[in-house]
């Protein structure tokens, strides 16, 4: 705008199309400022050419006086001068004038139009009413005048004329004229636009396509192409107009591009000049004329050509609204200048460029900053920051090329260098001279001194950091920081630097990039060496010791730095603590033994596999791991056992919390740890205190605080190792340790063996590690996972258990003692002593060997033990034997089979017995009776008797039978043999158990050898024979003597049996049978046959009946009453009548009652006679006229069936009745009492039964057209 | 040519990194982690507005005097950053796109690798020709 006053007005951004106005020249006057106004108004559709979209503008004119001048010579491509349309005014109304002056005048015009082929011309009528009423005698039609011009000029081109009515008149023809005029002048102009810019379009590519002849020009090319960016800048079509400008950017480096590739243009060498101002870009004018005359003049540098391009670019970005598109294109710009101008091999003076690119970036910055209020350029940091860490970046290189970055100041060599660069710079452009904060203000301060130019470098630094974050571009934030840090650094202030570093390096670390790391943290060291912080630079040298990116020179070196430090003999100075983890890795603890558990005062070793990071061998004075210890409570209440012990007993493989070791050492540690920590697992066991039953069992995790955390994914992860600073270690005093001195840790894998401390039972954990170099110690604060190791105290335990399961009674078995003696040592002269037992003899054995076996089962020792029995004890001396060890040694014992004289008399060994019988009963998984075996053993360290028990399972199973048959009486015992070995009976024999040998029992068993296998019985009988009276009470012994058939015959064993048989005479004989019906030989079924019953008392009353349940009758004759039942099971038989009934027998022998019963057979074939029962009915004495309940059986006069359940409970009743006397016959009548009558069953041998299994021929009726066969 | 590829964790740890001029290594460290910050930029504008398909090509990332640095993102978050001279103008999108697809499959093989723990360096021998293939051959 400034140079308005130099140049043509064209230049200004206000251009308009040219449009020339001839003819009358006070009428356009009086129509300007309304046609200047309408033109505009209404936007016009702009058909391209070459299939560029339609476009809506809206036109301006710049309305010039007809010149003859104005209209462009032939070769002149100006367009921006170049008049669009020409228009002839004319309001003429009359014949006379029109022919007279204005026909001439406009055929001059019109000529000199068409000598410089202008094709685009229009002619304007006005009519005015006015002038109609002037004028009233020569007035013509207004048509004739337009007509004649028509004619005279227009041919075939009626459209070149336009009338215009009344003008200035508000009316709405003077509207309608008005419009029509501005539709044709705007239609007229866009016609002209498109042929000649498409003239000029067609010419330019022309021009572009003779690139490759010898002469041609970038620059020629470039003004005529420009040309046209700004026809299309003066219509508005900016977009276009960029387009032209984009063209040329990309030609001109394309020709920098093939330059590179070896294919040179004449014409670039005038780019390839020197660089010698670099003055940097200029945004605040719209057209920078003074390099676009060194363009036209074709000596512009590269710079001022790039430097043009964009600020016309940036113009039009800026026009189109697009600011952001600048800094963006900016970036590129001065990045691809730098490239392009190191293509070129352009020669540049030492910084130049960084001052070029230092300023251009804070122009970018501040054109933008112009034109864009504050809230947006916060809101759009993103595309300026760009632009501000490339202009600190520029300034910090031009600092240390000047010397203002050192701490000492700039040399007198760096004062020239920065002499030349700011005379590079030239003069501060008129337009900045007076602000304040021009960037070029801004370098000459910068680079003036020292002090400005740390002020200004922090100032950008800082900014641009700010920025970052605000964008949260962090890492680039942080990078920034890191090279604001070297600044701090060169200019000898480590503190400030060092909160940059640190900044920067957590963030490597807590992303795993191990070669910045590296790179920062060997910053970091520089740092704290400096600030004299010991500790945190040990600390940090360690972690570089050990660092695999370093070389091993630089390893070496801060290695030394530790171990000078550590070898500096400061008594007074506190020790330095520093975590081992950098220094040494813990990578494997082994337990020896294995299972981590000893016995107190055991020998345990701790063997310690430490992986030492550092590049030389180390000699460690002392490594001391403490141990936290637990008394053990002793009971095992929630205590987890045996802490897992996973594949390897007694291992525990630490895992890499490695940080800098090998080259991607840290990667995988943060891949390792950002990975979820593996899941820790442990049983768990609650057992009862009291009988160490289990209550309840589960599984716990323990490392639920790892695994539980929340996963922030900017949380660093948990490596305390890579720590930016060393965490705080401390060694816990007062803890129990494991101390080994003098240790050398080579650089790799180093064993160190500890030997654990036992002393105490209980429970140690392993807490911390510590190595003491001199003055430094390495502390590893955690050992995890926990590592623990058991020492137990355990009392001396016996235990004897079967050498062979099942122990079998009445056999020589072999039992073993178990002697854990704990921590008690058996000492020579130690016995235990036996209480002998009667039922569980110890058998004497000749030899009896102990053997010894230390804790882990190896046979120690054997001796021969001596065992002395006395009457009450036996004595067994054990060997000398040292604490936790164990001692073992086999007896021969044997339980005596109880005889079944102990128990009350009975006829079954196990049933109902046993309940009352605590020493044997039966056992749920063998049919064997067993037997508990209690031994009672005084040990020498207790004062207490141990108790023990041993049990034994009875071989066999004996039963007896009374059998009868009418008075003889046969005894039959059945032996069968339960357990799994095979015996030989032999001397089988039966005894009275009184010796009054009124009884002979005559043996009817022929073989004097049984084999007994097993699972098998064998039967004995014998005859009962008595001379003067049968006893009614026989008590007798089974005896057979037994040996296990694989062995040989002495060694069998005795094997008794007794039992008791009671009311052993047969007191009545029944007797029944059945008659056919009358006239028949054979019972037919369906037919009522007679069966008739009787009943003969056979002995004399013996006294205890008499006594218990006769009575005497009134004529003197004791009676006693018998109730007989006749049942049928099978329902064979239908009972018709009474079927069953009381009976008074005379107590005297040979006394017979008979009965007529009325039975029906239901089926025909050989029926069983049914059954028919005799019991004892027992009147009560108090109520003797007592009714008989009614479900009670007594009578049953009913015609019935019996079923089955009534026949059930008269067999139960049975039963019980055999097992003992006084048992009832029915419960139901127990019950009730002894008031009522009751029925009692007789002992078995005392009813004998002859019709007992007999049949009867039973024939089918004679008209049954089916016959039942009924197998039972 | 690439002066500088390099494979990125999901959790922005280097997973492989090679560059060519070996004593320049720890420049590029440097660049490709700056980079992450673009990368995660141009992921998250993306994820606002749901149910465009991301195009795992991210293309220039940014711009420096000698280098240009460009991104690619793998579905599983995983990145490919390739760096390469600005001074190589030869270079053009589609020949970016084929060697970020190149390096894609590459490292879909080295994922099938029953062997390879997903999350440790890439230590293949397979991808590391396919790299050195794209790389500037180191004279």
């Amino acid at each position: 705008m400034e140079c308005q006053e130099e140049k043509p007005i064209i230049y200004t951004m206000e251009n308009k199309p040219i449009v020339t106005c001839a003819g009358d020249q006070a009428l356009f006057t009086s129509l300007y400022t309304s046609l200047a106004q309408q033109l505009p108004r209404e936007p016009m559709e702009w058909r391209r050419t070459y299939g560029r979209a339609p476009k809506m503008i809206h036109l301006e004119a710049n309305f010039v006086q007809f010149k003859e001048e104005l209209l462009p010579k032939e070769g002149n491509k100006a367009l921006l001068t170049f008049p669009f349309l020409h228009i002839y005014w004319t309001d003429c109304c009359d014949t006379e004038s029109y022919k007279s002056s204005v026909k001439e005048d406009m055929t001059r015009w019109q000529n000199s139009l068409r000598t410089h082929s202008s094709p685009d011309w229009v002619i304007i009528v006005v009519e005015t009413n006015d002038t109609k009423k002037k004028n009233k005698p020569n007035i013509l039609p207004r048509s004739s005048i337009v007509d004649k011009i028509r004619s005279d000029f227009c041919n075939k081109q009626n459209d070149r004329c336009v009338v215009l009515s009344d003008p200035l008149k508000d009316s709405s023809r003077s509207q309608e004229s008005w419009n029509s005029l501005l539709l044709k002048l705007r239609t007229l102009l866009l016609m002209s636009f498109t042929k000649n810019l498409g003239r000029f379009e067609d010419d330019m590519r022309t021009l572009r396509e003779k690139r490759t002849q010898p002469g041609w020009s970038f620059c020629e090319y470039f003004m005529v192409q420009e040309e046209l960016a700004f026809v299309f800048e003066m219509l508005q079509q900016f977009e276009d107009a960029l387009v032209q400008y984009d063209e040329l950017d990309a030609l001109f480096t394309q020709y920098v591009l093939n330059f590179g590739a070896g294919d040179t243009a004449n014409w670039l060498g005038s780019f390839c000049a020197a660089v010698r101002s670099w003055s940097g870009l200029l945004l605040r004018r719209p057209i920078d004329m003074e390099k676009r005359d060194g363009i036209q003049r074709g000596e512009a540098s590269l710079l001022d050509l790039r430097s043009y391009l964009f600020s016309r670019q940036c113009t039009l970005l800026i026009f189109l609204q697009r600011p952001w598109e600048v800094t963006q294109r900016a970036l590129e710009l001065l990045h691809n200048c730098v490239q392009e101008l190191r293509l070129l091999e352009v020669s540049v003076v030492e910084g130049a460029l960084d001052c070029w690119v230092f300023l251009s970036c804070l122009e970018v910055l501040h054109r933008i900053e112009g034109c864009c209020d504050q809230a947006q350029l916060a809101a759009n940091c993103s595309h300026t920051v760009g632009l501000w860490a490339y202009a600190t970046d520029k300034l910090k290189s031009l600092g240390e090329l000047c010397g203002l970055v050192s701490e000492s100041g700039p040399t007198s060599e760096d004062l020239n260098r920065t002499v030349d660069l700011l005379a590079g710079l030239g003069d501060e452009r008129p337009e900045t001279v007076n602000s304040l904060q021009s960037p070029y203000k801004k370098l000459k301060e910068a680079l003036s001194s020292v002090e400005a130019f740390e002020r200004h470098y922090l100032e950008l630094s800082h900014a641009a950091m700010e920025m970052y974050r605000a964008i949260g571009r962090l890492r680039s934030a942080r990078l920034v920081g890191k090279s604001l840090a070297e600044f701090y650094m060169r200019k000898g202030d480590p503190e400030r630097a060092e909160k940059f570093l640190q900044e920067a390096l957590k963030s490597y670390v807590s992303e795993g990039w191990s070669l910045p790391v590296t790179h920062t943290r060997r910053q970091i060291a520089e740092c704290q060496k400096l600030l004299g912080r010991t500790e945190e630079y040990l600390q940090t040298s360690a972690l570089l010791a050990g660092d695999g990116n370093l070389s091993t020179e630089e390893r070496k070196h801060f290695c030394q730095e530790i171990l000078s430090f550590s070898a500096r003999s400061g008594e007074q100075s506190p020790k330095v603590t520093l975590s081992m983890s950098v220094f040494t890795q813990l990578t494997r603890l082994q337990f020896r033994p294995a299972t981590a558990s000893v016995h107190s005062g055991a020998v345990l070793q701790v063997e310690l596999t430490l992986r030492c990071l550092m590049p030389v061998a180390v000699r460690i004075q002392q490594l001391v791991a403490s141990v936290h210890f637990d008394v053990d409570q002793g009971g095992t209440l929630g205590r987890p056992k045996g802490a897992k012990r996973p594949a390897k007993p007694g291992t525990i493989e630490f895992r890499p919390g490695g940080s800098s070791a090998g080259p991607h050492g840290s990667a995988h540690s943060a891949a390792s740890s950002l990975a979820c920590p593996v899941l820790e697992l442990d049983e768990i066991q609650d057992r009862s205190p009291t009988d160490n039953s289990l209550n309840s069992t589960g599984v716990v995790c323990k490392n639920t605080h790892l695994l539980m955390r929340r996963h922030d994914s900017g949380s660093p992860p948990p490596d305390t190792t890579n720590c930016v600073s060393p965490p705080a270690v401390a060694m816990k005093e007062g803890a129990q340790v494991l101390r080994v001195q003098d240790v050398t840790l080579e650089p790799g894998n180093n064993s160190i063996t500890f030997t654990a401390p036992s002393a105490q039972p209980g429970t140690y954990t392993l807490r911390q590690l510590c190595a003491t170099v001199g003055q430094v110690q390495f502390v590893l604060p955690h050992i995890y996972p926990s590592v623990r190791y058991d020492v137990y105290s355990q009392e001396p335990q016996l235990t004897v258990e079967p050498l062979s399961e099942p122990l079998l009674a009445g056999l020589p078995q072999t039992v073993k003692f178990t002697l854990l003696t704990g921590h008690y040592s058996v000492k020579k002269g130690d016995a235990l002593q036996l209480s002998n037992s009667d039922s569980m003899p110890l058998l004497p054995s000749s030899c009896c060997t102990a053997h010894i076996r230390s804790p882990a089962h190896d046979p120690v020792g054997e001796s021969v033990l001596s065992i002395q029995s006395s009457e009450k004890v036996t004595s067994i001396s054990l060997p000398a034997t040292p604490p936790y060890h164990t001692l073992e040694f086999q007896l021969e014992v044997l339980c005596v089979i109880p005889s079944g004289a102990e128990r009350p008399a009975s006829e079954r060994l196990t049933n109902g017995e046993v309940r009352h019988r605590p020493r044997s009963y039966s056992h749920p998984d063998t049919p064997m009776t067993a037997i508990d075996q209690r031994m009672s053993i005084d040990c020498p360290w207790s004062i207490y008797s141990t108790l023990l028990a041993l049990t034994f399972y009875i071989p066999f199973k004996t039963r007896h039978t009374l059998l009868s048959a009418g008075n003889r009486k046969y005894i039959q015992v059945c032996v069968q043999n339960v357990s799994d070995v095979n015996f030989t009976l032999s001397e089988v024999k039966l005894t009275e158990k009184q010796q009054e040998t009124t009884l002979e029992l005559q043996s009817l068993n022929t073989k004097n050898h049984q084999l007994l296998c097993s699972k098998h019985s064998v039967f004995c009988l014998w005859e009962v024979r008595w001379k003067d009276d049968l006893p009614s009470c026989l008590q007798c012994v089974f005896s057979a003597s037994f040996s296990p058939s694989e062995r040989n015959v002495s060694g069998s064993k005795a094997f008794h049996y007794q039992f008791q048989l009671e009311r052993v005479t047969t007191l009545y004989s029944v007797r029944a049978d059945i008659l056919p019906p009358a006239g028949e030989q054979h019972c037919r079924s369906g037919f009522l046959c007679g069966l008739e019953v009787c009943i003969t008392r056979l002995s004399e009353p013996v006294d205890g009946e008499l006594a218990e349940d006769s009575k005497t009758d009134a004529d003197g004759l004791r009676t006693t009453k018998l109730m007989y039942e006749v049942a049928d099971s099978s329902s064979n038989w239908a009972v018709c009548g009474k079927s069953s009934g009381m009976v008074s027998m005379p107590l005297t022998a040979n006394a017979t009652h008979r009965l007529q019963i009325e039975v029906m057979p239901l089926f025909a074939g050989h029926l069983p006679f049914p059954k028919i029962k005799v019991l004892k009915y027992l009147p009560h004495t108090a109520a003797v006229a007592i009714q008989p309940d009614p479900d009670s059986c007594v009578e049953n006069d009913s015609l019935s069936l019996l079923d089955k359940t009534l026949d059930e409970q008269a067999d139960t009743a049975s039963i019980r009745s055999r097992g003992s006397v006084h048992s009832v016959g029915s419960g139901e009548q127990q019950q009730r009492g002894v008031a009522m009558p009751r029925l009692e069953p007789f002992s078995p041998g005392q009813v004998f039964n002859h019709s007992h299994a007999r049949q009867v021929l039973v024939l089918p009726a004679a008209d049954d057209h089916i016959m039942e066969v009924n197998a039972t | 040519m690439a002066v500088c590829i390099a494979v990125i964790a999901k959790e922005n740890y280097p997973l492989y990194i090679r560059s060519v001029p070996t004593q320049n290594e720890l420049k590029f460290h440097y660049t490709v982690h700056t980079s992450l910050d673009v990368v995660e930029e141009k992921i998250s504008a993306v994820g606002k507005s749901i149910g465009d398909q991301r195009e795992l090509y991210l293309g220039l990332l940014y711009p420096t005097e000698d280098y240009k640095v460009y991104g690619y993102v793998t579905n599983s978050k995983v990145k490919f950053v390739i760096v390469v001279d600005s001074s190589n103008t030869s270079l053009r999108d589609n020949e970016i796109r084929s060697m970020f697809r190149k390096l894609h499959n590459s490292f879909t093989d080295v994922m099938c690798n029953p062997f390879h723990n997903p999350g440790d360096p890439i230590q293949s021998k397979a991808f590391d020709g396919i790299v050195s293939g794209m790389m500037v051959q180191s004279s």
